[in-house]
């Protein structure tokens, strides 16, 4: 059956598509919930050597990184608002910004990535002399900034296909709910990293 | 009925094209039945082996390592790529839109990528099975398969990795087709028990699967890059694996037994010709087991090194799983009780699905007590529940719900006298393998050893003996119902006069299901008085 002729209108077939993002967006949630609660459990066991391994991360750069992310977060609503409005010339420029803030946060990222290489703090290279477990937090540290990063990846892979699909032809309802559900991915992966700034980088600074 | 004039979407169109590029979720139901058959029975090729094996305490067939790898590979194929979607991808599937009244599912193309990424995650299974299997067991316990282990662990990962994102993805669908494509008048209540059924287990798979998805990276990542997470030596903790695994792969239990009901609910009814007995409570039972079944992984670390206050709690937890179960299971026989009762062949598989799913479940509550399981913990004990739950229930279910709906599937109607016999055969095949090691398991013979005590051989040759007859048994519907493709005769529009919109479409249903959209006036199962139906 051809997408078309299965639902009524072009409403109810967003409606759906909206509810089928969402229900993504909850699987979502549960993948980064699992790694969230491991380290919930393991901060619980070695609270001491988490904190300390902790500071040796680079938090002003992290912190830099979380304004990046949080304006691409604004320029990505700012492009669904202006799908919605459909103004297609201010809908590539908000989704171009969109796109420079994520690769701008993914290349701090890769900077910061590179420092823990340099202070031999990168797994296959760890030579820091911490408390045992610290090593622990740096694996967690890897697999959560890691699998978030990916998800910023594929994030930006769509807005790349969407900005591209806007630039060849007219604004559609389809396109438009495609830059909505889009635009509600960016603000999960976003949501995800507002929880992962203070748990990795700022609970071990806490006084 | 004479040779059908009109276009079904069997014939609509022949090509190889037309069917491995389908978005008809018909033919993609399809696509997925040849693979599960398939996959059931390389896994049922490894079960053969292993129970030739324990036909003597001694090691005569294989070693212990090849053993491992035979009983990984069985777990890994069995439950990943046949329990899993048997029902919801397959019955499901083809199902779902008919039962609603719609046209298909909500997703049509992100049906057909389920069904490819699925068969990808299968492909790097059976790659990973040709380079020499892994021996992990199907749970991956670490620190083993992450840090010990000399098999192929991460591309078997991958492929159960891979695999999950088309449980989500059929989930999702169900999901949102449900929600969004009922036909007017198709009121949440009024929708067959089947559909409550699969939605539960969709909300099971959308919510379950991705936290499988993470132990995998998780131990793949331990494994290949040295990001140890659960390494002892880190400091890491081995049970926290297992938390996480069980979170998704208890539920997946639910993911195969809460189909399989819905099939019941279907048959029951219409064999017995009779409304079903506490519509809502049955319907509302799915969702309590879907959502207590979140609840109770901890069960299977009762001897893990799980504080034992953990273990109280989630002892209680489980018995409470029970009550829903136990709630479906009396509406059934309620239902049954002055019912016009007729032992056709898909009736035959729901009343022995009732039979062995309640044996299935209070050997399951025998389990859930702290004190028992510390006695009965990884015994054979254990694999007689498990395989009552899925083998009696899920396969049984699944086998069930194929035959009740063969004739709408396939225009065809298969024999009758065949399809009884073998649904007889499989029962007494499956009772006659499984019943034993439940005594087995009692006396104390451990699972996973290829070797055993001489006093326990009389049990396992029983076992043996059962499990070639329930081969036997499995082969059968494979003969006759392909047979019946060729040479059976065509089916009526609605052979068993049974309820449900899917019954209102020709057999088989053409390409767009519906000429009109359908306008449902009643609630499901509308057998009168006399068992006759009242919506025809």
């Amino acid at each position: 059956m051809p997408e078309e002729a299965i639902f009524e209108d072009a409403l109810e077939r967003r409606q759906a598509a909206a509810l089928g993002m969402w229900t993504f967006l909850a699987t979502e949630v549960l993948l980064f919930g699992a790694l969230f609660v491991a380290y919930a459990l393991n901060y619980h066991l070695h609270a001491d050597a988490f904190r300390e391994a902790a500071r040796r991360l680079e938090h002003l750069l992290a912190g830099a990184n979380t304004a990046v992310l949080l304006s691409s977060s604004w320029t990505m609503a700012m492009a669904v608002h202006s799908a919605a409005a459909g103004r297609r010339r201010s809908l590539l420029a908000y989704l171009a910004a969109t796109m420079l803030l994520g690769a701008a946060f993914l290349g701090v990222k890769a900077i910061e990535y590179r420092t823990e290489y340099e202070h031999g703090l990168f797994p296959g290279r760890f030579t820091w002399q911490g408390p045992a477990p610290a090593r622990l937090f740096f694996n967690f540290y890897y697999a959560l900034t890691g699998l978030h990063a990916a998800h910023v990846s594929a994030g930006l892979a769509a807005l790349a296909w969407l900005w591209l699909s806007a630039f060849r032809a007219r604004l559609d309802p389809r396109s438009v709910a495609a830059v909505e559900n889009t635009g509600l991915y960016w603000h999960l992966v976003d949501m995800v990293w507002i929880f992962l700034y203070p748990m990795l980088y700022l609970m071990g600074r806490a006084p | 009925m004479a040779e059908p004039t009109a276009t079904s979407y069997l014939n609509a169109a022949y090509t190889a094209r037309s069917w491995l590029l389908t978005l008809d979720h018909k033919r993609i139901a399809l696509l997925y039945m040849v693979s599960i058959t398939f996959f059931f029975f390389v896994g049922g090729a490894a079960a053969v082996l292993l129970r030739l094996e324990l036909l003597s305490p001694q090691a005569d067939l294989v070693v212990a390592e090849t053993y491992n790898r035979l009983f990984t590979i069985h777990g890994v194929i069995m439950v990943f790529f046949f329990l899993i979607p048997a029902i919801p991808a397959v019955l499901g599937n083809f199902l779902v839109p008919l039962m609603i009244g719609a046209p298909d599912l909500a997703f049509p193309k992100l049906n057909l990528a389920s069904w490819y990424i699925f068969m990808l995650g299968g492909s790097l299974c059976l790659v990973a099975l040709l380079f020499g299997g892994v021996d992990t067991g199907w749970t991956f316990y670490t620190p083993f398969s992450s840090l010990y282990s000399n098999s192929n662990v991460m591309l078997t990962a991958l492929g159960v990795f891979v695999a999950g994102f088309s449980s989500i993805l059929t989930g999702l669908n169900f999901i949102v087709t449900i929600h969004t494509l009922r036909a007017p008048g198709m009121h949440w209540f009024r929708m067959p028990l089947f559909l409550w059924a699969i939605y539960a287990t969709s909300l099971i798979m959308v919510l379950g699967t991705p936290v499988l998805a993470t132990v995998l990276v998780l131990v793949a990542l331990e494994r290949g890059l040295g990001i140890g997470i659960f390494d002892p030596r880190l400091g890491g903790d081995p049970l926290l694996f297992q938390h996480l695994f069980w979170f998704y792969s208890h539920p997946a239990v639910y993911i195969m037994i809460l189909p399989a009901m819905g099939v019941v609910s279907e048959t029951i009814t219409c064999f017995s010709r009779r409304r079903i007995f506490g519509y809502s409570f049955i319907a509302f039972a799915s969702l309590a087991i879907a959502l207590i079944g979140f609840l109770v992984w901890g069960h299977h670390m009762f001897v893990s090194g799980q504080s034992m206050y953990a273990g109280m709690v989630f002892s209680f937890l489980s018995f409470l799983v029970a009550v829903p179960s136990a709630i479906k299971v009396f509406n059934w026989t309620a239902t049954l009780h002055k019912g016009r009762i007729r032992l056709s062949t898909p009736m035959l598989y729901a009343l022995g699905f009732i039979g062995l799913f309640t044996l299935g479940g209070l050997t399951g509550v025998m389990l859930a007590t702290l004190g028992l399981d510390v006695h009965m913990h990884d015994t054979y004990f254990v694999i007689a529940h498990f395989h009552y739950i899925m083998v009696g229930g899920a396969v049984m279910g699944y086998l069930g719900g194929v035959h009740f709906w063969w004739p709408k599937i396939s225009g065809r109607l298969y024999s009758e006298w065949w399809g009884r016999l073998s649904a007889l055969i499989i029962f007494i095949g499956f009772n006659l393998t499984f019943f034993p090691q439940f005594l087995l398991g009692y006396l104390g013979m451990p699972r996973r050893y290829h070797v055993y005590p001489p006093e326990f051989q009389v049990f396992n040759v029983f076992s043996t003996a059962g499990a070639s007859i329930l081969g036997v048994g499995y082969l059968l519907p494979l003969a006759y119902l392909l047979w019946s493709l060729r040479y059976g005769p065509r089916a009526e529009g609605n052979p068993w006069l049974a309820s449900g919109l899917e019954w209102k479409t020709p057999c088989p249903p053409p390409v767009h299901n519906f000429d009109a959209t359908p306008v449902v006036r009643h609630g499901a199962y509308a057998y009168g008085p006399d068992g006759e139906l009242r919506d025809a």
